[in-house]
């Protein structure tokens, strides 16, 4: 017999006087009707108490404010797929600090490690949780991208915000490689005290962009 | 309403005046209070320790034992004994195979009241100084025991009742959830362990300033008096039915004395 | 669906690995708690995080509701495991991903093993995974030639320190800062020698130490979270950013898993994502959760494979009052709240699942009769802390009891003499079987409070008892039970207010 076979097998003679399950109870809470200020106050609040940077912006504004954020970058990495409009202002148009991930140009690891930043847009946020959802779509990229640099810059759209958890699980696509963010690095393993910034992208910004 | 008493083995061997002070609060009250002869014990040591053939015959006899006698609801002044009564009688009849008894042991168990589940959810009382004349003037704490604040949610149920003694000042216990580290027979097979428990609960007591700990379980006011005793603190246990009986005619001692009165000393 | 049952049960195969505890947990228990630095570092730490956990967990409306979710969840998933299983590797398989299966730690071990050897290197990095400890699997790598990289920060301090773990989440949560720095400065290659007890330095220093490895790892291994049947996919729930360096960057990525992790689909984790971050570090959320479902084209790596291990679950799957431990989603909160954990620590208790949970689980997948499993059991006042935390409803306080009854009736029958507690069990079934036995015994009492002497207490009693009078006295006993009291002054009483009526 199989590991596989013999392994089944152990488990229906396991389950042989097993009762039936009840169905699962779902009374928690699967949908909300916070107004859009309210969501992005929430998320505003969970990220900073990650110690998260978050800027919140108009749609206008957002060149200049990725500018802002990334001055300090003496290079940055950016999905192939990234909305070139983002990128609409004087100091990032012919910005030779760039460089581009795309499929078939890959960046290596090594290439990736000398790099100081990252720019990506998200998939979906969850305000309650301040979890920022990265799916690896063109204007996110591969996750190694948004990982070896130190300084992540994420863009939220507004509309991809969600509340609550159940709310923003539809809107995945759960084959995708997903990365659900809550902050920068971190750990509790001395003392159970959280510290800021391990292995990750030890800086975090975020700006929510109200229109998009 | 005719209430029987389940006076539970350790109140009745060690612990009477526990008992005595429970009876006088319900007729007190204008109850019936009847006391099932037949009675004895839980089987929760039997239970907990894994004897569970030992413990077949101790439930089986709780169970005919109130199932002897006609009343309206049965009490007892523990909630680690009525957490018994209620959830593990049924799970060991089961599991014994005794599908007949484990009907029986929920019927029973469905009648079965913890003292202060009894006096605040069915008799209301709400307010032990106005409405049972309780007068205690002496500064306490609470330690709220583990079964019947995890498995009967009790919650605030003993120390409100407390609180509204006359003459009384609670103090608050620090860390009070904390278990004192009875555990019946974890006492003896985990001694270290359960005295470093202890340990921790009879500093917090004392720590409190009070001159009596108060408590809804006879076994863990034992424990935690047993270690405040071998420490030689002056700080003692009081079941809170005792307080609750104790009035200005009638005045209970911090030790549990009854000081006046026709039912004479312990 | 799952295959019809027909025939016997068959006898249950249990599990191997670092499960068996070669020292009764009470002597265990008496060496540790010697330990007094341990002993604060731990209460610092329980009481952090147990004040953390109730914070995050009380600004939820709906935390109840998520529990009940959560255990029926978990009962389904057991329930329906075969034909869950099938439907997961049929998903994971058919997105590229190798599935393999290990009936216990040995093939587990052997099966890494050989996946790593055909990668041609011997190193690889590993996400900290409680079913790689289970197995020993370092060790034996080790034997084979290749070295296991530990890159969780608490891991890092257990295998710098050439310690063991005694917490599932936090593994070095034994330790406080002074004691991690002065490991670091010890074992840690190339380490700044004045390298401050500052958990951020520390944190810095590991990052450092790492950083290479993750760059130039082949391999990585890691455990999992949970696994979900409907689309075939894996999730590892960390903080620290080395599971996303794992999972991304290294070219093979072997997976270990218990069979018992799976969850049916994925609108589970919206449950499951919601309780497992409060009740573990008692954050909303995790800094870092990474989905992974087979091989992705062009993104991590692209040599993927999961191991599906039974090593003594189908056991536990087996015993029909204990088979919701195996519900349990490795948060730690049980052992974070429990009284007994937060005094001995976590190497009392000889296995790799500490605390309450692991009072429960390591008999259930070893059988109680292993080494001195038995004496796990018996490891709590059955105080009801951690069935209150468990964020999937485990009664662990019933199955530690039921687990005490399966070790008492595992000793019957035995050709030896009966024990003290035996003894003491068979006598007090006849006291407290009858009201009139009990009445009996209690004539007694006078004698009894003649023994405790002038001071009306006793200080000391043999055998078993003695454990009781090392730290406190009895009182004497009344000289008069309640019952003789009802009877000779009450009872009589009560009947002639009834006649006077």
């Amino acid at each position: 017999m199989s590991a596989k076979e013999e392994i089944l097998s152990r488990i229906t003679s396991a389950l042989h006087d097993a009762p039936h399950p009840e169905p699962v109870p779902r009374g928690y809470r699967m949908t909300s009707e916070m107004p859009e200020a309210g969501l992005i106050d929430l998320l505003v609040d969970r990220l900073e108490d990650y110690k998260a940077h978050v800027d919140v912006v108009a749609t206008r504004d957002l060149p200049a404010t990725i500018a802002k954020r990334l001055k300090d970058a003496t290079s940055y990495v950016v999905p192939h797929g990234i909305d070139r409009s983002w990128l609409d202002t004087d100091s990032l148009r012919e910005d030779t600090r760039r460089l581009i991930d795309a499929p078939g140009a890959v960046l290596s690891v090594p290439e990736l490690d000398a790099t100081s930043a990252v720019l990506t847009s998200s998939a979906v946020s969850i305000a309650e949780s301040g979890t920022i959802v990265l799916d690896g779509t063109p204007d996110q990229g591969r996750r190694a991208i948004s990982l070896v640099p130190d300084h992540h810059l994420c863009v939220v759209p507004v509309s991809s915000i969600v509340q609550l958890l159940p709310e923003a699980l539809p809107r995945m696509d759960i084959t995708r490689p997903l990365t659900w963010i809550s902050g920068p690095s971190a750990t509790s393993d001395i003392e159970l005290e959280r510290v800021e910034g391990v292995h990750g992208p030890r800086r975090l910004d975020v700006i929510i962009v109200k229109g998009l | 309403m005719k209430i029987a008493l389940f006076a539970t083995c350790i109140v009745d061997a060690m612990y009477p005046q526990t008992a005595r002070a429970t009876v006088k609060i319900l007729e007190r009250l204008g109850h019936e209070v009847i006391f099932p002869a037949g009675q004895a014990c839980c089987g929760q040591m039997h239970i907990n320790s894994g004897y569970m053939d030992e413990a077949l015959p101790v439930v089986t006899n709780h169970v005919k034992a109130f199932e002897a006698e006609t009343y309206d609801v049965a009490v007892a002044p523990s909630g680690s004994c009525v957490a018994s009564v209620k959830h593990q009688h049924p799970i060991l009849a089961e599991r014994c195979g005794d599908a007949g008894l484990k009907a029986r042991a929920q019927a029973v168990g469905a009648k079965t009241y913890e003292l202060s589940q009894l006096l605040v959810d069915v008799l209301g009382i709400t307010n032990a100084a106005e409405q049972l004349g309780s007068y205690f003037p002496h500064q306490i704490t609470y330690h709220p025991s583990c079964h019947g604040m995890r498995s009967l949610k009790l919650g605030d149920r003993q120390l409100d009742l407390l609180k509204s003694v006359g003459g009384i000042g609670v103090a608050d216990l620090p860390e009070a959830d904390q278990c004192c580290g009875f555990g019946g027979t974890f006492s003896m097979k985990n001694a270290d362990v359960s005295s470093a428990m202890l340990e921790d609960k009879a500093r917090n007591v004392e720590s409190t300033g009070a001159t009596l700990c108060s408590g809804g379980d006879a076994s863990c006011l034992m424990h935690i008096g047993g270690g405040l005793s071998r420490t030689k603190s002056e700080t003692t246990t009081l079941h809170f039915a005792e307080i609750l009986a104790s009035t200005i005619d009638e005045p209970v001692s911090v030790t549990g004395e009854i000081l006046v009165g026709k039912a004479g000393a312990r | 669906m799952s295959s019809v049952f027909v025939g016997m049960p068959s006898i249950p195969v249990f599990g191997d690995g670092n499960l068996h505890i070669q020292e009764p947990f009470p002597a265990a228990a008496h060496r540790e708690l010697g330990n007094t630095q341990m002993r604060a570092n731990l209460r610092h730490a329980t009481h952090t995080i147990r004040d953390k956990r109730l914070k995050v967990v009380g600004e939820l409306p709906d935390w109840e509701e998520l529990r009940d979710a959560g255990a029926a969840t978990k009962n389904h998933v057991m329930a329906n495991l075969p034909a869950l299983l099938e439907e997961f590797e049929k998903n994971f398989t058919a997105r590229g991903g190798v599935i393999h299966w290990a009936r216990d730690a040995d093939e587990a071990n052997r099966i890494v093993s050989d996946l790593v050897k055909e990668q041609d290197t011997t190193e690889v990095v590993k996400v900290k995974s409680m079913a790689t400890e289970e197995i020993g699997l370092n060790d034996y790598l080790e034997k084979e030639g290749i070295s296991a990289f530990e890159t969780d920060l608490a891991e890092l301090i257990i295998q710098l320190g050439h310690d063991k773990p005694s917490h599932i989440l936090v593994p070095a949560i034994h330790k406080n800062r002074t004691e991690v720095r002065d490991i670091f400065l010890a074992e840690m290659p190339n380490v700044d020698p004045d390298l401050t007890n500052e958990p951020r330095m520390l944190a810095m220093a590991a990052r450092e130490h790492l950083r290479r490895k993750f760059l130039s790892a082949k391999v990585a291994i890691s455990g999992a979270n949970f696994a979900l049947a409907d689309s075939g996919t894996l999730a590892v729930v960390e903080s620290e950013g080395n599971g996303r360096m794992c999972l991304t960057l290294p070219e093979t990525l072997i997976t270990v898993m218990g069979i018992e992790k799976l969850l049916p689909a994925k609108e589970d984790l919206e449950v499951f994502m919601q309780l497992l971050p409060r009740s573990s570090t008692g954050e909303r959320m995790n800094p870092y959760t990474s989905l992974w479902t087979g091989v992705a084209e062009g993104d991590g790596p692209q040599n993927v494979h999961l191991v599906l291990m039974d090593n003594g679950r189908t056991a536990a799957l087996a015993d029909k009052y204990g088979r919701t431990a195996l519900n349990c989603i490795r948060c730690s909160a049980c052992m974070n709240v429990c009284p007994v954990y937060e005094r001995t620590g976590g190497h009392a208790y000889g296995s790799t699942y500490p605390g309450p949970i692991g009072a429960i689980l390591t008999p259930l997948l070893t059988g109680i009769t292993s080494e001195e499993n038995s004496s796990l059991p018996y490891a709590s006042s059955l105080c009801g802390a951690c069935y209150d935390a468990c964020p999937v409803k485990i009664n662990i306080p019933e199955i530690l009891v039921h687990l005490r009854g399966e070790d008492v009736d595992s000793k019957r029958g035995a050709k030896k003499l009966p024990t003290q507690m035996d003894l003491m069990m068979k006598g007090s079934q006849w006291a407290f079987s009858s009201g009139k036995n009990l009445a009996l015994l209690e004539k007694g009492l006078p004698l009894g409070r003649l023994a405790a002497g002038r001071d009306k207490k006793i200080k000391r009693l043999p055998g078993i008892a003695a454990g009781w009078t090392q730290s406190r006295d009895i009182p004497a006993p009344p000289s008069q039970s309640f019952r003789d009291w009802w009877k000779k002054e009450h009872e009589p009483v009560a009947a002639s207010n009834e006649q006077e009526n």
